[in-house]
C-alpha cells in the first residue's frame, strides 16, 4: 500500500532475498521501472485533479506557448459561454502552473488575463515531474478550477518522458521551425493528443509548407488531433477551442447542465 | 539531459536494494532502455560516473541494453518492429500507434556482492 495517502498503488517492487553468502557475487534480477516514482505522483495528481481538465502544454522554446495560453485565458468564454459573456463570468474557470529554468515573467503575463498563475522555478532542471505540479497546485484553490494548464519547460526532448498526471498533452510546434520537426523528435510528437501549428499568420512569410507538415505529423503521430492557429490574429482558433470543450464536457459532466441554465 | 536525473533514480532504487540485502558492493548495473524512451544512452552512461562517485556502485560496470519497438497492428492482429519512425505495418502498411513495447527505462538487474 502506498505510504503517502494509502491508495493500493504499489511503488516499491517485492524484495528479493537476501544474500546467499557462499557466493561471492550474485545477480538480482529486477524489472523495475526507473520512472515508477514519477508515474505514481502522476497517478496521485490524476485523482486530485479528477474536477478538472488538465492540459500538459509542450514544445521547444519560442514555438509560443505562453501567446496560446494567454489568448486562451483572455478568449475563455469562448470555449463555452459566448461572445455575449465577459471573461470573467466565464463557466470556465481556469489556473495556470508554468515551469521555467528561471523568472517568473510567463506566469506575470499570465495573471494579467485575470487568472492565478503559479511558476514553478526548476533551475537546472530541463523538465516539470509530477511532484512539483502538485506542490504547485497547492497554491491554487483547486475546488474552485475547472481547468488546470500547466506550461512546461521549453524542450522536446527530456519532458516527454514525464507524465504530469494530464488528460491531454498539448504539444506545439511553430511554422518558423521546419514542418519535419516530428521527424527529429518523434518521441514527444508520438505521446501528444492534440499538436498544435502555431504562429500561421506568418505561415507564408516563411514559406512553409501546410502540405509537408500535415504529411510528417500524420504519418509520425496519427493518433493525434491537429490544429492550425494564430494566437495573434485568432486565426484557427475557434475549431481549437470547440476540442477543448468537447474535452471539458467529457471531464466535468456538471458543466452540462450549466451551460442548459 | 534528464539522464542526470534518470541516473539518479535508478541509482537510489539500486542502492536501496543493495543494502536492504547486506550486500557491500554492486559489481555491475544493467539497465534496458527502450528505443522510445527518449533516452541518450552515452548521457546515462556519463551520468552514472558522476551520481556513483562515492556510493557502493563507484567503479561499477554499467551495462546497457536497448530495448526494440514492437507495435501492434490492429488490422492483421499481428505484432511487428517498425524499421523507422513511422509505424507501418510490413503487411497492410496501416500506420498504428499501438506500441507494446519500447517506452520503458528499467533497472534490469544489479550484481552484487
Amino acid at each position: 500500500m502506498c505510504g503517502q495517502c494509502g491508495c493500493h498503488s504499489t511503488s516499491s517492487p517485492p524484495q528479493p532475498l537476501p544474500l546467499d553468502e557462499s557466493t561471492p557475487r550474485q545477480v538480482l534480477r529486477l524489472h523495475q521501472n526507473v520512472l515508477a516514482k514519477n508515474d505514481h505522483d502522476a497517478e496521485h495528481n490524476r485523482a486530485l485533479f479528477r474536477h478538472q481538465l488538465v492540459l500538459n502544454v509542450l514544445s521547444s522554446p519560442g514555438s509560443g506557448k505562453t501567446a496560446l495560453i494567454q489568448r486562451l485565458l483572455r478568449d475563455r468564454h469562448l470555449i463555452l459561454d459566448g461572445a455575449s459573456t465577459q471573461p470573467e463570468q466565464s463557466a470556465v474557470r481556469a489556473g495556470v502552473i508554468v515551469g521555467d529554468l528561471a523568472s517568473d515573467r510567463d506566469a506575470e503575463r499570465l495573471r494579467e488575463t485575470g487568472v492565478p498563475a503559479i511558476q514553478i522555478t526548476t533551475g537546472n532542471l530541463c523538465h516539470l515531474e509530477a511532484a512539483s505540479v502538485a506542490k504547485a497546485a497547492q497554491k491554487l484553490d483547486l475546488e474552485n478550477l475547472n481547468l488546470l494548464i500547466i506550461e512546461n519547460v521549453g524542450n522536446l526532448v527530456c519532458p516527454a518522458a514525464y507524465d504530469l498526471g494530464e488528460n491531454q498533452r498539448i504539444v506545439l510546434m511553430s511554422v518558423t521551425e521546419g514542418e519535419d520537426k516530428p521527424l527529429k523528435y518523434p518521441t514527444m510528437f508520438k505521446s501528444a493528443h492534440v499538436i498544435v501549428i502555431s504562429k500561421v499568420d506568418i505561415a507564408e512569410a516563411v514559406e512553409f509548407s501546410r502540405e509537408d507538415a500535415h504529411y510528417y505529423l500524420t504519418h509520425v503521430a496519427p493518433q493525434a488531433q491537429i490544429f492550425e492557429v494564430s494566437a495573434k490574429t485568432g486565426q484557427g482558433l475557434s475549431q481549437f477551442y470547440a476540442y477543448l470543450k468537447q474535452a471539458m464536457i467529457l471531464q466535468c459532466p456538471e458543466l452540462t447542465s450549466t451551460l442548459a441554465s | 539531459m534528464h539522464e542526470i536525473s534518470l541516473m539518479q533514480s535508478a541509482l537510489s532504487m539500486a542502492l536501496e536494494l543493495a543494502k536492504s540485502k547486506g550486500a557491500t558492493h554492486i559489481h555491475r548495473m544493467t539497465l534496458s532502455i527502450g528505443e522510445l524512451s527518449g533516452v541518450v544512452p552515452d548521457a546515462l552512461a556519463f551520468a552514472f560516473d558522476v551520481v556513483s562517485a562515492g556510493t557502493l556502485a563507484e567503479g561499477a560496470e554499467l551495462t546497457l541494453e536497448t530495448v526494440p519497438t514492437l507495435c501492434y497492428c490492429p488490422h492483421c492482429w499481428q505484432e511487428f518492429h517498425p524499421t523507422g519512425w513511422v509505424y507501418e505495418c510490413p503487411r497492410c502498411h496501416h500506420i498504428t500507434h499501438d506500441i507494446r513495447q519500447g517506452q520503458a527505462l528499467e533497472l534490469a538487474s544489479l550484481e552484487v556482492s
